[in-house]
């Protein structure tokens, strides 16, 4: 018997986000995702200082801080034809590196692990069999019996309160929880860990940026932040020594203790790598310059769209053949709801005709979301750390490769594993360690051009609007922790006409479109078994899977990012 | 005595300590938080027993919300370091409802949510971060299909107090900007009268809302604030006047450009924009992320984010504010707030007032500076 569930609000994300899904036979026949919240940032900045936008634009979003800043700073260098100089890549790229890494293991950790590990039953853990095994996966060193002792008994006199607070009316001992007793205590107590550790190592974006969240230093034509080794208030070598010491505690952290993690939580969670999968089609805009040469070809990640899961044929990325639609979504074009529209012509005219509030269910077959429905090629696309990464391995990167196969290795999984709920979790874990490993490297770059005196952060040329064509437009992408954000701008008499973003969870997270194709939250929840319709754990896992962030996707924007030198509008 | 703080400078009793130990809270952590957090509360030393007491065996309730938000003062709490995020959550407070944190969702999260405002009734603390959408019937902004002008009001009413986390919900923040699309308003003008606090910044320090928390549950009452309801412990002054750059601001020594020598030698930001001569906010002294940095610091104007409205009043960022006295430290924003504007206006004729309507004309002004 068919029977209609709601899971609003999903927790554990960034914004609101609601998803409905009709059950047949304890299994999702067909799901809806809906964004209820909207803010309309796209039409506050109409007519203000293309210079500002990134301030306005970062707020997008919280939790992808900075993301929005780099695209935007990236789409006005595109629009003006400006170079950047070489030091101000290299502290951007060091600026989105770290964020990923710290992104990555707080989503990890405080987002998603709650849907694998149960709280619950740590308590019930031997300490001296969690050290046993702790010391197994990794060299960590917090892992004595004494240790993991003391983590239980803390975890015990909290519940002993009988105030559990964000732990309470949650799933735990839902039979879909697969771990023993002692791999739940391992997961609390990384939880914690790595509460202590987000917060320091992201002590770089306020050494580079000023503060986190929100840093402040980012700059249309290069970074705010000066550098000058004879100078106390510049970015000198103490500072850099700084930047070191905390890269070095990123990478460790990651190494040993996040990626074991990963690979000692996934054998028990093997089967979710035939759920979850989705649309098959996967778009990454690349990201990383590795040098300051103009266009995207020295890309880190490489640019790149996957049709159809087929990894044999990275096919280019083209950003004219994106189109949003919002026959869906709660706004209204003037050229009508089934139109496609390049983000260059967007328009944001939101028009709510949804249930007046409260309402129990929404109108899933007329518009029922904020987010709008991008799609390339009028196919939905997924993006996130999977997506980048699968174009990195079929593309042959050498370092996305390695790491991809160690863990497919060690889990004894083919490739086809990754497009899944359980591929979409590792891939992370991948992108994850790739940066932890590739950040020093940026560091090291910057030492270099700072001992050969080269001090310049910013180029003066274009600030001055008188400098400016009266019309001008451009592209800023980015390869945020969430995936392909994309901002698009116009700018007319020195302000601006129109800007759309179209961020990493309006791709994932949209509705369906004109012809009916779901969006790829939509399509992965399809086929998942839910052994409780009143506990749908198995919505979050998947969902979780994709981080998603709403405030950004609506409206639409989105965004998480990271950045890097200007590319050129293709 | 040493100055020390785990060396329990103020005697904390040893049956307090006992008492926090209880919960499993480390003995030099708790001493160190209490004797942090009464400084940070410019409380003199001899008040650290009485923020101990307050603090060793109750976890206060607190309802976190969110409705037009970024989840940035969310993220700015997991930042926190006296105490750390860890300790707020598992000593300090019990978060019945944080949809970033929870584990529980959709209605079980909900529930948690109305069970703790009924059993806590009167007794809570509320956080609210984001603005209220009041367009559309509410629509702007639901949770598990509720407006969250409904939750907002609900929440607020049976709240001890509310503490308004972030720029969003303390004056209605970034959807507030002109044009305004969704109508959205800040939790005073949702739910006028109630005890309300605001702490404004985009983010919120998060060492102004751990001190605020205790401040509460030390004294009973919210802590004295401006006209504006921001704790003067925090905003009492102008960040001008506490800036590490003002002696370059007095001696006339400006940076011109971005990466041009005065720059790079840390002189004064005015010239770049700064709005630092008319926002107040104590980023020049505790700073971000552990003390490592605030704008200014790092080579950025400030941007006036914990002032009302300035997404339009301070805008363009990077234009420099019309002659800025040199006012002396003594002052706050309520006695040089109208002073200011009024300067301001009799400069320009345009700033301030003009600014509220600054579409199309950001390159006028522009022009008009350069002239002057």
């Amino acid at each position: 018997m068919a029977q209609k569930i709601v899971v609003d609000p999903i927790t554990r994300i960034e914004g609101h986000l609601r998803i409905e899904a009709r059950l047949d036979g304890g299994r999702i026949a067909e799901a809806w995702s809906s964004s209820t919240a909207f803010r309309g940032i796209e039409t506050i900045l109409k007519g203000r200082d293309p210079r500002d936008a990134h301030h306005f634009t970062q707020r997008f979003c919280g939790v992808c801080t900075t993301v929005h800043s780099m695209a935007s700073i990236r789409a006005v260098e595109d629009a003006l034809k400006i170079q950047i100089p070489d030091n101000a890549r290299l502290i951007r790229n060091l600026i989105m590196g770290i964020q990923n890494v710290q992104d990555h293991v707080i989503h990890f950790y405080h987002l998603h692990a709650l849907d694998w590990v149960d709280i619950v039953s740590a308590l019930k853990a031997d300490p001296a069999r969690t050290a046993q095994i702790a010391q197994s996966i990794s060299d960590w060193p917090n892992s004595s019996p004494e240790y993991f002792q003391q983590v239980r008994d803390r975890i015990a006199a909290f519940a002993g309160t009988g105030r559990l607070g964000p732990f309470q009316n949650a799933y735990w001992g839902h039979a879909a929880y697969k771990l023993p007793p002692e791999v739940n205590l391992i997961g609390v107590a990384h939880y914690l860990e790595a509460l202590e550790w987000q917060k320091d190592v992201i002590r770089i974006h306020a050494i580079l940026g000023s503060k986190n969240p929100h840093p402040q230093t980012f700059l249309v034509g290069g970074m705010a932040i000066p550098v000058d080794p004879d100078s106390q208030n510049a970015l000198n070598a103490d500072k850099l020594a700084l930047i070191r010491k905390l890269l070095r505690k990123a990478r460790t952290f990651v190494e040993q203790v996040y990626i074991p993690d990963l690979l000692a939580v996934a054998p028990a969670y093997l089967d979710w790598a035939g759920i979850g999968g989705g649309v098959g089609n996967y778009l990454s805009y690349g990201d990383f310059p590795m040098d300051n040469s103009p266009g995207t070809g020295s890309l880190f990640f490489p640019r790149g769209v996957i049709l159809g899961k087929d990894l044999a044929n990275v096919q280019p990325m083209d950003e004219k053949k994106i189109s949003e639609y919002v026959t869906h979504s709660w706004y209204s074009y003037s050229k009508g709801d089934n139109a496609g529209l390049h983000p260059y012509d967007g328009e944001t005219s939101h028009r709510y005709t949804g249930p007046k509030p409260p309402y129990e269910f929404l109108d899933t077959d007329g518009k029922y979301s904020w987010v709008k429905s991008p799609r390339y090629l009028d196919q939905p696309m997924e993006v996130g750390p999977l997506a980048r990464v699968l174009v990195a391995y079929a593309k042959g990167v050498p370092e996305v490769k390695a790491a991809v196969d160690f863990v497919l290795g060690k889990l004894g999984a083919p490739a086809s594993a990754l497009f899944s709920t359980l591929g979409r979790t590792a891939a992370r874990g991948v992108d994850c360690l790739v940066l932890a490993q590739k950040n020093e490297q940026w560091l090291d770059e910057l030492a270099n051009n700072m001992g050969r005196g080269i001090f310049e952060t910013f180029n003066k040329e274009k600030w001055d609007p008188a400098t400016w064509p009266r019309e001008a437009q451009g592209f800023g992408y980015h390869e945020a922790p969430r995936g392909a954000l994309g901002h698009w701008i116009r700018i007319e008499n020195g302000q601006i006409a129109n800007y759309q973003a179209v961020v990493p969870s309006t791709w994932n997270a949209g509705p369906r479109d004109p012809k009916g194709q779901p969006g790829p939250y939509e399509a992965a929840l399809v086929g998942t078994p839910i052994a409780d319709p009143q506990k749908p754990l198995e919505i979050l896992r998947t969902i979780h899977s994709f981080d998603p962030c709403l405030a950004c996707a609506v409206h639409v924007l989105d965004g998480t990012g990271s950045e890097v030198v200007r590319v050129r509008a293709l | 005595m040493s100055l020390d703080p785990v060396s329990n400078p103020a005697a904390i009793p040893e049956e307090v300590l006992a008492r926090a130990e209880a919960r499993g809270i480390n003995r030099r952590d708790f001493i160190r938080f209490c004797t942090m957090t009464t400084a940070a509360l410019a409380l003199p030393v001899t008040m650290v027993g009485r923020v101990a007491a307050a603090v060793a065996d109750t976890r206060v309730p607190v309802i976190w919300v969110e409705y037009q938000s970024c989840s940035g003062d969310s993220e700015a709490l997991l930042r926190a370091n006296q105490p750390t995020a860890g300790e707020i959550i598992l000593d300090l407070i019990s978060l019945e409802y944080s949809e970033v944190v929870m584990a529980a969702a959709g209605h079980q999260a909900e529930e948690a949510k109305r069970q703790a405002a009924e059993k806590y009734r009167g007794k809570y603390l509320l956080v609210v971060e984001g603005s209220v959408p009041t367009g559309a019937d509410g629509a702007y902004c639901t949770i598990g299909g509720h407006s969250a002008v409904e939750d907002c009001r609900k929440l607020v009413n049976g709240a001890f107090a509310t503490i308004c986390v972030g720029s969003c919900s303390s004056f209605g923040g970034i959807p507030a900007a002109a044009p305004n699309p969704t109508g959205a308003i800040s939790v005073m003008e949702a739910v006028p009268g109630a005890p309300i606090v605001n702490l404004p910044g985009c983010p919120v320090n998060a060492e102004n809302l751990t001190a605020t928390i205790v401040h509460v549950l030390t004294f009973g009452k919210l802590p004295a604030t401006d006209s504006l309801g921001r704790p003067k412990f925090a905003y009492g002054k102008r960040i001008h006047d506490n800036c590490e750059r003002r002696g370059h601001f007095d001696a006339g020594q400006y940076a011109q450009t971005f990466g041009d020598v005065g720059h790079r030698q840390g002189h004064c930001l005015y010239q770049l924009g700064c709005k630092g001569p008319e926002t107040f906010h104590n980023c020049p002294t505790i700073r971000y992320n552990e003390g490592a940095s605030w704008p200014v610091m790092a080579g950025h104007g400030c941007i006036g984010c914990s002032e009302p409205g300035f997404w339009d009043t301070m805008s363009p960022f990077y234009r420099r504010l019309p002659k800025v006295p040199g006012f002396g430290i003594e002052d706050t924003a309520d006695k040089i707030g109208i002073g200011l504007a009024a300067a301001t206006a009799m400069a320009f004729g345009l700033h301030g007032v003009a600014s509220c309507f600054r579409k199309g004309d950001a390159m006028e002004e522009d022009k008009v500076v350069r002239e002057e």
